[in-house]
């Protein structure tokens, strides 16, 4: 079970916590300009990355407030935390293959 | 029979407490401190069950948690535990026992059958033979199970409590060996938190099976026992005994099962069996000791064969002789010790046969110098005796280790005590995800990199040694608590001084030859659990098998409750002998918690009955008990489902309630539904972009009813939300749905419009909700309040007022779930029960009906009102549904892009529609599967199914929801409905609205 420091309330186990997928991917101003695919893309297509992930949690059972963290998907160390709006701190690279 | 194989002093055992138990129904003796196996063999107890396939006489093989065959039931229906350890078990007085695997008994068992029959069950037998046709196997299984059974599980509820906990600490340290002691003095003294886990209830770890070794010029167990003292001393440790740590996760989070009363006789109510520690260590040192690997020789089985280490303990620790006249069979130095603590135990040693060409080595010169018969360069070629071993044969061998000459001489003997080496213990390791790499030296598997905070010490780590043990735990535990944050102060403690014996030199061999070819004429197990040959290995490898997983799997090697503890080396070495690789190109098989088996009852806590989920009442559920209500869950709710009256059924009840609401008046309980408070200047334009309408221009005073969609386009949630203020609104969501609509608001406020000023609170359980409904509903509700004009003008449908109801402030949404004039008043939670009894009395004149979900699902079915989760699926849109005029075509919302995708459009899509059957009193099923042509018999190509049904007595006839490929367009269109009976019912659709289709109830 990650252990998961909410940038409003510390460290606290994983099952207080809801994922919330990818982080950075903005919802599109004009949803109606894009073609289907452009649109199918933004609600459905990931890429699943393997290595370092900025991806998006919320604290469900505590603060309620969302954040963002950089997460290794292999060995799920996570680098960084940082708040919603904030810039993406400079992670290492991973080179898995 | 009296303990004839105890020794008449030494061991750890209280000779003072004398217990009774019984294995198989017979009554013996043995020493308070005795596991339940060295309590069988000091009675001259070995063989102890059947093994798993060919129902072949086991004896006890092991000391400790790796034990493979001496598994017994423990105890009677309902507190039985099967597959229990007899290594494991501590003796207690009373103790019951049986053997496992055997019909109708140990002694005479009907499937040893199978063991002169073994030609017919190779590896892969099962999937071989009981492949064809399917549905034999259901024959088949009955017999398999039969036979093959372990134990049995309790048939009964289990009534012992079991409990749970969470601990944090800063320096978790898994073993209480000579390693695991170090590392926790060692980071205790530097001030951490530390929690010491041993599964034993004894601390020390090898050392207890010991004697001889010395630490600073004393016996090693008296350095354990002060190091004991000190640690149970300090206020910041805790040493947990009796258990053991079974599940490495992530980020450091380990899972450890402590057995609190399992060896009391009298177990105290405050006590729980059995405690699941969910521990959170900052830092962890594994100090989980080895596992001594056993040989692979032609008939290895038998009982009276034992791991000479686990002789060791048997002697030192129990004080029971496992024999009179021993064979000790090595490829190591390490099986001297257990030769000579047998010697000196008055066992005669009849000979030590050594695999290695050469003797060489401080232990093998202590043997010579005891005049222990030693035979070099030899292996024991075959073994005789049925229950008890008796005789075997050690023959010379050639200098490739792969034959040997002639077929050797014959000894006689009990007990054969058998070392390969020694694995270091890296399941916890493993599990999280540290690597593992082969040793070449050492001829096993060490840890490599640790990829948590975790730290390897002693024989765990490769270093075997009692010095390296030592002085590596110290090492650990010191790192471990600097890591944590806590340097060592003061003047360092010198590391302890004793003398390291390794089991270096060593002969690798996987497999010992024999005089007749592998898998003629008896059986080389590798695996003794599950009953799997060298021979197996490698019929699995001929027939293609090549991953060491599919030859596990194959094979069954290393798949039972063991998890091949003594076997999975093994296995590995033999393939990869036999396929000419290097061991680890082979590789292991994946390490998985839990570590030895864990009881059900300890996941389950005391999250059982009532407790397992909280269940969530409505201020007036002490009145539906009373009024003799049924009760459905929705969700964790518990809601009224019918109020039976004078013995009537679910029918005949839900039919008087459907009427008596359209004729007069009927009141129901809609406190669970999901009300979120939503304020700020943005808050119409939030609901603007999460509901399909629009939302600006509704006016203060009016609700409006909404959709919510997903990104993707589907129905989500829907509800009926009202503008209280300029800047704040009241919305209500399903039920079931009321915290992820909040978390879907949430989550677009603060991901995608943080500019927007708007604040959500959920205030479910802050207000009571009654719903009144009916013709009579508003001269009802005139009665009660005063404050409130209820004019259809003053007041028209879709309004909310705020006044006094029976005295108490209140909300009045006048909104219908049942085509009804209907009122829903919102009141503070506490005052809902004393409303609610105020409008049953002033509502006796009109014959007020209290409805359960059930009439209100039938009143909404008339209507043609969709459920969310009945009508929908998470596949079906507004358009699917009918509802475009709720859709705007002007403004963007959450999920209208993907309206237009081509998808949407497709004109085969589930569409809702009404469904009424030929025969009006048929009430089709929910569920039920809609087809234009019926075939004889399935498959058959279906349109929809029937999402809701119900019979209306207000429509006097039965009516029925269902979603139906283009149903838009088949109005009219006859369809059958096969059901799984056989009946097949007809039915045509026909529009969704049944009742009122011009509304004009609603509005009156």
């Amino acid at each position: 079970m990650l252990l998961i420091p909410c940038p409003y309330c510390g460290e606290r186990d994983e099952t207080e916590f809801s994922y919330g997928g990818e982080a950075h991917i903005e919802r599109p101003k004009d949803p109606e300009k894009l073609s289907d695919a452009e649109w199918a893309d933004y609600v459905f297509m990931r890429p699943n990355s393997k290595g370092i992930l900025l991806e998006r949690w919320v604290h469900s059972h505590g603060c309620r407030r969302w954040f963002n963290l950089a997460r290794d998907t292999v060995t799920y160390k996570i680098h960084a935390v940082y708040r919603m709006g904030e810039k993406p701190p400079r992670v290492p690279k991973t080179d898995y293959v | 029979m009296t303990q004839t194989f105890r020794l008449p002093e030494g061991g750890l055992i209280d000779r003072e407490r004398s217990l009774g138990f019984r294995f198989d129904g017979s009554s013996y003796r043995g020493f308070s401190g005795d596991s339940l196996a060295s309590a069988l063999l000091a009675n001259g107890v070995h063989f102890i069950g059947r093994s798993f396939k060919y129902h072949r006489p086991r004896g006890i093989f092991a000391a400790g948690y790796e034990e493979p065959n001496a598994l017994v039931q423990l105890g009677e229906d309902p507190r039985t535990d099967p597959n229990q350890l007899a290594t494991l078990v501590d003796l207690v007085d009373g103790l019951a026992a049986r053997s496992q695997n055997r019909w109708p008994s140990l002694d005479y068992d009907i499937g040893a059958l199978n063991n002169l029959a073994s030609r017919a069950f190779p590896s892969g037998f099962y999937y071989k033979t009981f492949m064809w046709p399917a549905a034999m196997w259901m024959k088949y299984e009955h017999f398999i199970r039969h036979a093959a059974g372990m134990g049995q599980s309790p048939r009964e509820r289990d009534p012992d409590r079991y409990d749970k906990t969470q601990a944090h600490c800063d320096v978790l340290v898994v073993g209480a060996g000579p390693a695991g002691l170090s590392a926790a003095l060692a980071a205790a003294r530097a001030g951490a938190r530390v929690v010491l886990a041993e599964q034993d209830h004894l601390l020390g770890g090898a050392l207890l099976g010991q004697v001889g070794d010395t630490i600073d010029g004393a016996p090693a167990l008296e350095w354990a026992r002060a190091a004991e003292a000190e640690l149970r001393a300090l206020p910041e440790v805790r040493v947990l005994e009796r258990t053991t740590a079974y599940g490495y996760f992530d980020h450091n989070f380990l899972t450890l099962i402590e057995k609190v009363t399992d060896h009391l006789v009298r177990k105290p109510d405050h006590l729980p069996r059995h405690r699941l520690w969910k521990l959170r260590a900052k830092q962890v040192v594994l100090a989980t000791g080895s596992i001594e690997r056993p040989l692979v020789f032609r008939d290895n089985d038998r009982p009276g064969i034992m791991l000479a280490g686990a002789c060791r303990t048997y002697v030192n620790r129990y004080a029971v002789k496992p024999g009179t006249t021993a064979v000790v069979f090595t490829n190591n130095d390490s099986a001297y010790g257990a030769a000579l603590d047998l010697h000196g135990a008055g066992v005669e040693i009849a000979a030590i046969v050594d695999l290695r060409r050469e003797v060489i080595g401080p232990m093998s010169e202590l043997a010579e110098a005891a005049g222990l018969p030693i035979l070099a360069d030899h292996a024991i070629v075959a073994t005789e005796g049925g229950r008890r071993l008796k005789r075997l044969r050690a023959a010379p061998m050639d200098a490739s280790g792969e034959q040997v000459y002639g077929s050797g001489e014959p000894i006689d003997c009990d007990l054969l005590a058998v070392s390969g080496g020694w694995n270091p213990t890296l399941h916890l390791h493993s599990q999280a995800k540290g690597e593992i790499v082969w040793n070449d030296e050492l001829g096993c598997f060490v840890p490599g990199k640790a990829s948590q905070a975790a730290l390897s010490a002693g024989a765990c780590n490769g270093d075997f040694g009692l010095a390296s043990c030592l002085a590596e735990g110290a090492a650990a535990g010191q790192k471990a608590a600097a890591a944590a944050g806590f340097k060592a102060k003061g003047r360092k403690k010198a590391t302890p001084k004793a003398t390291d014996h390794g089991f270096l030199p060593a002969r690798w061999l996987w497999l010992v030859p024999s005089d007749t070819p592998l898998g003629h004429g008896g059986k080389h197990f590798h695996e003794l659990q599950n009953d799997v040959t060298a021979a197996d290995l490698k019929l699995a490898l001929r027939e293609g098998y090549r991953s060491i997983e599919h030859v596990k799997r194959y094979t069954t090697t290393g798949m039972g409750t063991d998890q091949g503890k003594t076997s999975n080396v093994n296995a590995i070495g033999i393939v990869a002998e036999a396929t000419g690789r290097a061991v680890p190109d082979v590789g292991v098989t994946t390490f998985r918690p839990p570590f030895t088996p864990v009881t059900f009852g300890v996941f389950a806590g005391r999250d059982v009955d009532a407790l397992l989920d909280p269940v969530r009442r409505t201020p007036m559920h002490g009145w539906h008990q009373r009024a003799g209500a049924l009760f459905e869950d929705v969700g964790q709710w518990r809601r009224a489902w019918y109020y039976p009256k004078n013995g009537e059924d679910l029918d005949a009840a839900v039919k008087r309630e459907v009427r008596e609401v359209r004729r007069s008046l009927g009141i129901m309980d809609a406190s669970t539904l999901g009300k979120i408070d939503i304020q700020g200047s943005d808050a119409s334009e939030l609901l603007n972009r999460i509901y399909t309408n629009a939302w600006k221009k509704l006016e203060v005073g009016k609700c409006r009813y909404g959709l919510m969609l997903g990104e993707d386009g589907m129905v989500m949630d829907d509800g009926v939300t009202a503008r209280l203020g300029e800047h704040h609104y009241l919305m209500t969501t399903t039920t079931g749905n009321a915290a992820p609509v909040l978390a879907h608001l949430e989550e677009y406020i603060q991901t995608e419009w943080p500019e927007l000023d708007v604040y959500c609170t959920s205030v479910t359980e802050q207000f009571a909700t009654i719903s009144i409904a009916g013709p009579n509903a508003r001269r009802l509700l005139a009665e009660l309040t005063g404050d409130i004009e209820l004019s259809p003008n003053a007041f028209p449908h879709m309004a909310v007022r705020e006044g006094t109801v029976a005295g108490v402030a209140a909300r009045v949404f006048r909104v219908s779930f049942t085509g009804e004039s209907a009122y829903e008043i919102n009141l503070p939670a506490s005052f809902g029960l004393a409303v609610w009894q105020a409008i049953m009395t002033a509502g006796e004149k009109y014959g007020i009906t209290p409805y359960g979900t059930e009439a209100m699902h039938v009143l909404r079915a008339e209507k043609g009102f969709i459920i969310v989760g009945q009508e929908t699926d998470g596949s079906i849109n507004p358009i699917d549904l009918g509802m475009d005029w709720i859709v705007s075509k002007k403004k963007d919302f959450v999920g209208k892009r993907s309206l237009t995708r081509s998808d949407m459009a497709k004109p085969d899509r589930k569409q809702l529609v009404g469904i009424l059957t030929d025969d009006p009193e048929t009430v089709l099923p929910e569920g039920a599967h809609l087809v234009e042509r019926l075939e004889p018999q399935p498959p058959m190509t279906m349109l929809g199914h029937v999402s809701s049904s119900y019979y209306s007595p207000n429509v006097g006839r039965s009516i029925a929801l269902a979603l139906v490929k283009g149903g838009h367009a088949k109005k009219g269109q006859k369809l059958t409905a096969p059901l799984l009976d056989g009946r097949t019912i007809g039915c045509t659709i026909v529009d969704p609205v049944f009742f009122d289709t011009e509304g004009d109830r609603l509005r009156g």
